[in-house]
């Protein structure tokens, strides 16, 4: 493997870190479930790369003769099935941050401790 | 019957799905109807699953697509006695939660009914299937909705603050989750457990495997809430409506074991096998620190449900050792203590829920005599204790005796771990059950100095130990009589209309939760059954062969267990005397001479105090513990699996 084959997986692992450490440093409730999309987004990267073919087609057997290379759909499955999951979870996460605003006026996780006692 | 696995998968979904369409046309008891036949009709399914797999595990493929040639196509359920177990068990505690939801809610919309049962459904799904893909699926199904719920509460804020914090941190563990599910896919090219296993046992792993060992193990650490990735935990189990957290405290950690001893059993145990000694200590050194650390924290709180939600971590630590053992003995103890303990603290949390509803708050203190109105409610209580102390006859003490039996050489020190813990627990049940119903002890918060303890709970006694959320805002300062923040106001608000009398749709529930917990002890030959099933359970060729190959399964011989019980004996008797001790120390330390206290308390203070600020229920922080908790136990999984 030469080093711009681990170029995908080094973006994933970026995109997960950064992702944890946005929630971590985060001081608004939307800013950390965005956060959170990111470090999701590293999943979708890990998994396309696992499937990645070079100089394949996409793995659409309608056309194209027997035997033609074609990248992995597993994995593009799993991503699309992961996409449907973060995007719930996000919807989720947006609902309930907004619910928090609502009651306490305010997005930042540490007023809000403060707050709840 | 081909369909009967997917049967209680399909069943609440589909009644999840026909409640939100036809939600405002259902009356509130036919919608409650519903839910419980649903929940009812898949504790049936589960009972024909158990009976029909005794004889090894039944395997479903999906759609027909059946192995060719040993290599698996589709995906397939596979459901053995312990899965089946699960189906079982998930379907009684969802009974138990949703007749005590009859009379909780004033008001309530379908949507909670259709919430409630699209958990059941992942659960079973989450416990049925031997596909990898599929069992993240369902877990993530189980995790939103678990999300939703705990959150059920809107205007709550404390309850939102809760599941947001479960939320992202579970969502966190998710990612890691499905990253290690990744590699092994990269690895293996297989989603099938049981073609994992018997790829990686066919060839030389190496790095990739072990960091996605790493990856997977931690997605279910979060979830079992195994120290550090706990922290996320008192808040959603304490602030959720009480149904909801009887599901949680019963199920939800519970779950999360089950799924690190299913994929160890069948897809790393055949490639890490000849290294276990030093895998296996590093699983035991943090199933030890996560009951310890809970049992510590259920001590120090003074709100009830704070107190069964640390109690629910520090259970799931010893239920986790058992595991950890890495021993058929260790995994069918784990099973009948998970069991057994799971009903018993969901039974501890219907009773919590009666006296939130009777009595409007539930701050310990405020409490003090105010039990005596509901007084048969005690011995409930008190059965609850025993059971969290691991007391014949519930079942507890049959599964903590079988993981004694596994621990081999360590016996002694697993049946002193476990005695301290269980003690620990089950003294601040029994000091709350004083406190509450007898009215022994302090009653209102005493300001001002730092108060009484040592011994074995140090910190109780007329200690104000503010609950975990408060500490942020400033040690020693004690509040005025407002209780534990938010979490009891909105309690108050949610159950000030309903507070009338408490009827048997509220009893039912604990009389059906802590009666099972009693069965798990005391039918015949159940101890047994789970031992073989437990061999079968970790056997991972045998395993391979009934999915992949269609083969017959392998036979286990029986080995009685009945004598293993009464060495357990003792050490139980011990656990309840200290139990008891504990809470008589913590409701009258101030009896102990003053030189004494003062020394206990010193040494005490700050231990506690630096607890409580690490439990500050902040989302940054636990994210950040779930960060080092992931990097150190990969740094220790790559050293011990060199």
């Amino acid at each position: 493997m030469k080093l711009v084959d681990y170029l995908p997986y080094l973006v994933a692992i970026w995109l997960l870190l950064i992702g944890l450490y946005g929630i971590v440093t985060s001081r608004n409730l939307i800013h950390a479930v965005t956060c959170l999309a990111v470090a999701q987004s590293s999943t979708y990267v890990l998994l396309l790369s696992i499937g990645y073919r070079r100089a394949a087609t996409a793995p659409i057997f309608l056309d194209v003769p027997l035997g033609t290379r074609a990248v992995d759909p597993v994995v593009a499955s799993l991503a699309l099935t992961d996409v449907v999951v973060g995007s719930t979870v996000t919807a989720l996460l947006l609902a309930l941050a907004v619910q928090i605003h609502k009651r306490t006026r305010t997005l930042d996780p540490d007023q809000l401790r403060s707050r709840r006692d | 019957m081909a369909v009967l696995p997917a049967l209680p998968v399909a069943v609440p979904l589909v009644v999840a799905a026909v409640m939100v369409g036809a939600g405002p046309l259902l009356r509130r008891r036919v919608a409650d109807t519903l839910a419980v036949a649903t929940a009812a009709a898949v504790v049936g399914i589960g009972a024909a699953e158990l009976a029909q797999t005794l004889g090894g595990p039944v395997v479903t493929w999906f759609g027909g697509w059946t192995p060719r040639s040993g290599i698996a196509l589709g995906v397939a359920f596979v459901v053995d006695p312990i899965g089946a177990g699960m189906v079982t068990f998930a379907g009684v505690l969802m009974v138990a939660a949703l007749t005590f939801s009859w009379r909780y809610f004033e008001t309530v919309g379908t949507l909670f009914h259709a919430l409630m049962l699209v958990m059941l459904a992942a659960v079973v799904g989450f416990s049925s299937t031997g596909d990898l893909f599929n069992m993240f699926v369902f877990f993530e199904l189980l995790s939103v909705a678990a999300f939703a719920l705990a959150g059920y509460k809107i205007e709550d804020p404390g309850s939102l603050q809760g599941a947001m914090n479960f939320a992202v941190t579970n969502s966190a563990g998710a990612i890691m989750l499905l990253s290690g599910i990744g590699l092994l896919y990269a690895r293996t090219g297989a989603l099938n457990l049981a073609q994992i296993g018997t790829t990686l046992a066919s060839t030389a792993s190496d790095r990739v495997v072990t960091v996605a060992l790493v990856l997977i193990l931690v997605g279910f650490f979060v979830k079992a809430a195994v120290v550090p990735f706990h922290f996320w935990l008192a808040d959603a189990y304490a602030l959720a409506p009480t149904p909801v957290c009887v599901l949680f405290a019963g199920l939800l950690s519970e779950l999360g074991v089950y799924a690190i001893a299913r994929i160890y059993w069948t897809v790393f145990s055949g490639t890490f096998d000849p290294r276990t000694p030093g895998f296996r200590a590093a699983l035991i050194a943090g199933a030890t620190v996560t009951a310890l650390l809970g049992g510590v924290m259920c001590v120090l709180q003074r709100h009830l449900a704070r107190m069964l939600a640390y109690a629910t971590v520090s259970h799931v630590g010893l239920t986790l050792f058992g595991i950890a053992l890495l021993e058929p003995e260790g995994l069918a103890g784990a099973t009948l203590y998970a069991a057994a303990d799971g009903l018993v603290k969901a039974g501890l949390f219907v009773m919590v829920g009666i006296v939130a509803h009777r009595l409007g708050t539930l701050d310990e203190l405020e409490l003090r005599g105010r039990g005596r109105q509901i007084w048969w409610a005690a011995p409930l209580f008190v059965i609850g204790a025993l059971g969290l102390a691991g007391a014949p006859p519930l079942g507890t003490f049959v599964g903590k005796a079988l993981i004694e039996e596994g621990a081999k050489g360590g016996r002694y020190w697993t049946a002193a771990l476990f005695t301290v813990v269980s003690a620990l627990t089950a003294a601040a049940v029994l000091r709350v059950t004083a406190r509450v119903f007898a009215g022994w002890g302090a009653g209102e918060p005493i300001t001002g100095e730092v108060p009484a303890g040592g011994g074995v709970a140090p910190a109780s006694g007329g200690q104000v130990a503010p609950s975990a959320g408060e500490a942020a805002n400033g040690g020693g300062e004690v509040r005025s009589d407002t209780g534990a923040g938010h979490g009891d106001e909105a309690q108050e608000r949610e159950l000030r209309v309903a507070r009338t009398k408490v009827g048997p749709s509220m009893v039912a529930p604990a009389l059906l939760l802590l009666g099972g917990a009693v069965a798990i002890g005391l039918v015949p030959g159940l101890s047994d059954r789970t031992v073989v099933a437990a061999a079968r359970f970790a056997d991972r060729a045998g395993y391979a062969a009934t999915v992949l190959g269609g083969a017959a399964a392998p036979a286990h011989a029986e080995a009685p267990t009945s004598g293993r019980l009464l060495e357990a004996a003792p050490w139980t008797a011990t656990t309840v005397a200290l139990a008891a001790a504990g809470a008589w120390l913590a409701l009258f330390g101030s009896r102990i001479p003053r030189a004494l206290r003062r020394t206990g308390a010193r040494l005490a203070g700050p231990v506690v105090r630096a607890l409580e600020a690490l439990h500050s229920g902040n989302l940054g922080d636990s994210v950040t513990w779930l960060t080092i908790g992931s990097a150190t136990f990969g740094i220790v999984l790559a050293a011990v699996l060199r």
